[in-house]
């Protein structure tokens, strides 16, 4: 339809140069365009979060005050944090791990395979809409009396449960988390292992090499900045991550988003309404150093991949 | 040929070894939700998903909500995103990081800033569960821009609108007419997405009171698993079916894209 492919060549994405009427200097009508859609954002994005960020710092007379994030650094919340961050970073590892592999095994496949297919869907909802569902696939399958557990009870004489209600606790949420985690790494990989050309592996053969020199010298150095950016990726994911967590665990608040959660159903101590903003504060400043890092990441691979 | 059955092998085995891992969940559940008593096999969980009138409800919400959502941002972002191709690339760089900032403030932290928001949209929109329109149509964008950007991006949308201008063409005819009709599976994609999201959203709705499905989901949980394992299989394969779907749509329009290259490579 369009094929007038001159005038779309002369034109590359981004902010053209100020040349011709139409990128020159918009009229005031113009400007009121965009209006809706900058008021709406402003209002339900940016007023919310700026509430956040500056409330943090800030007592409950609204004056000026850094005890919100001090407090951060002590007791149950500061425990919170680590936690989260113990929790995030075990999960992003077994995640891209277990995602890598899965990537790979999908992509030397049919590209247009049902298979593919199936996985990649399968990785959107599990990775993108699992939520409250996920929790509840978890009871029915190692909960009280999930399906796995009564196996193991009836018929192996394994009781999961001896121990603890480690389903409820922190090593629950690592085995549920890895059920959006490595779903998550396929979707965000598989980009990265379609850019490997069939001709480097030929290159790679002709010149006498073995899967290992491939691997040693071509892939890997080629996936490893990707790699390292769904890392990130997967870290921020995970620490971001609350619905699963809320829907199982009901009692105590042994991760920072159910710390939150605490802070706005009531459980606050007089003086210290701000410090649930100073939790969002913490939480904005660890997801965007993980996203700032990937951004420089995403960048190094863009030099190589063009 | 040695190294191409090794990796035959080793594909076979993650392949089986993940799909047994993700697949025993599904089938727990649905091993779960067929339980009666005394050990034999009921279909009562199921049943009872459409007699429970506070769950009927919630998916009721939920379907409105992700319909308003998706129109919302449609209405909010198309017109925007093509005006700024056409009249105000300044604006470019202002909306593409609006648009992404949802992927780095987490929901539970937008939530604790919404919370006061709320009191005042509710006490001028009343407090129907609707009013999360506008708290989801925030939660979409970035990929509701993400699709339609690439949708922007695969026409020449300068040329289209210059020749449909230069024929006495409106702004609004434009957009509706010519923008909106070659971008439409890009727009597919970007409701669907949104959709998907909606109906999946739990964080939100549930720390701002608002009856929606995921919220009932878990509230059910409390007494009746059954019922709840249920709903929550419905939602992950309803999900699937979504995705699935989407992956035809996006594959439709790279080949699109494919023949256009073809036939300008050919003139």
């Amino acid at each position: 339809m369009t094929s007038v492919a001159p005038v779309a060549a002369a034109k590359p994405g981004g902010p053209t140069p100020s040349r011709g009427r139409a990128a020159g200097r918009p009229s005031v009508a113009a400007w009121l365009v965009a209006v809706p859609f900058l008021a709406f954002v402003g209002t339900f994005l940016v007023y919310p979060t700026v509430l956040v960020l500056f409330g943090a710092f800030q007592d409950s007379n609204g004056a000026f005050t850094l005890d919100n994030l001090t407090s951060l650094f002590t007791g149950v919340v500061f425990d919170a944090f680590v936690r989260s961050i113990e929790l995030s970073a075990l999960t992003a590892v077994i995640g891209a791990i277990f995602g890598a592999l899965l990537t790979w095994a999908i992509a030397v496949g049919n590209p247009d395979g049902m298979l593919r297919r199936t996985v990649i869907a399968g990785s959107g909802v599990l990775a993108q809409f699992g939520g409250v569902p996920l929790a509840f696939a978890f009871l029915a399958t190692v909960g009280f009396e999930g399906l796995v557990t009564k196996f193991l009870r009836d018929n192996v004489g394994i009781d999961l449960f001896a121990g603890s209600a480690w389903l409820f606790e922190l090593p629950g949420l690592t085995l549920v988390y890895t059920f959006f985690q490595i779903p998550l790494m396929v979707i965000v990989f598989l980009p990265a292992l379609d850019g490997l050309r069939p001709q480097w592996r030929e290159a790679n053969a002709s010149l006498g090499g073995t899967s290992w020199t491939y691997w040693r010298h071509v892939g890997g150095p080629i996936l490893t900045p990707p790699f390292l950016g769904a890392l990130l990726l997967l870290f921020a994911n995970a620490f971001s991550a609350y619905a699963t967590a809320a829907a199982l665990v009901s009692q105590g608040s042994p991760i920072v988003p159910l710390q939150i959660r605490g802070f706005l159903t009531g459980e606050v101590v007089l003086g210290q309404e701000n410090l649930g903003k100073a939790l969002g504060l913490g939480m904005v400043i660890v997801v965007s150093i993980a996203m700032g890092v990937n951004v420089l990441l995403q960048k190094r691979v863009a030099k190589w991949v063009r | 040929m040695g190294s191409l059955v090794k990796q035959r092998v080793l594909r076979t085995i993650i392949l089986l070894v993940l799909g047994v891992y993700f697949i025993l969940p599904l089938i727990a559940m649905a091993e779960f939700s067929t339980r009666g008593k005394n050990d034999t096999r009921s279909l009562e969980s199921w049943t009872s998903i459409v007699d429970d009138e506070g769950l009927m409800e919630a998916l009721v919400n939920s379907l409105l909500l992700s319909v308003t959502s998706a129109v919302l941002m449609l209405v909010l972002l198309v017109p925007t995103m093509a005006w700024i191709r056409l009249r105000l690339p300044q604006l470019q760089r202002l909306v593409e990081f609006l648009c992404l900032l949802p992927l780095a403030i987490p929901a539970i932290v937008l939530v604790v800033g919404m919370a006061p928001l709320y009191a005042w949209v509710n006490y001028f929109f009343g407090d129907s569960a609707l009013t999360l329109t506008f708290a989801y149509t925030i939660l979409v964008l970035p990929f509701a821009y993400r699709a339609i950007d690439a949708g922007l991006a695969a026409i020449d949308l300068k040329t289209l609108a210059e020749a449909a201008r230069s024929l006495g063409a409106s702004w609004f005819t434009v957009l509706w007419k010519v923008v909106v009709p070659n971008i439409r599976v890009a727009l597919i994609g970007a409701a669907l997405l949104s959709v998907a999201l909606v109906l999946g959203e739990f964080t939100i709705a549930s720390l701002l009171n608002f009856d929606t499905l995921q919220v009932q989901v878990n509230l059910l949980g409390k007494r009746n698993a059954g019922v709840s394992i249920a709903v929550s299989l419905l939602c992950l394969i309803f999900a699937f079916v979504l995705l699935f779907a989407l992956s035809y749509v996006g594959q439709r329009r790279r080949q699109t894209v494919a023949e256009e290259e073809i036939l300008q490579g050919s003139n």
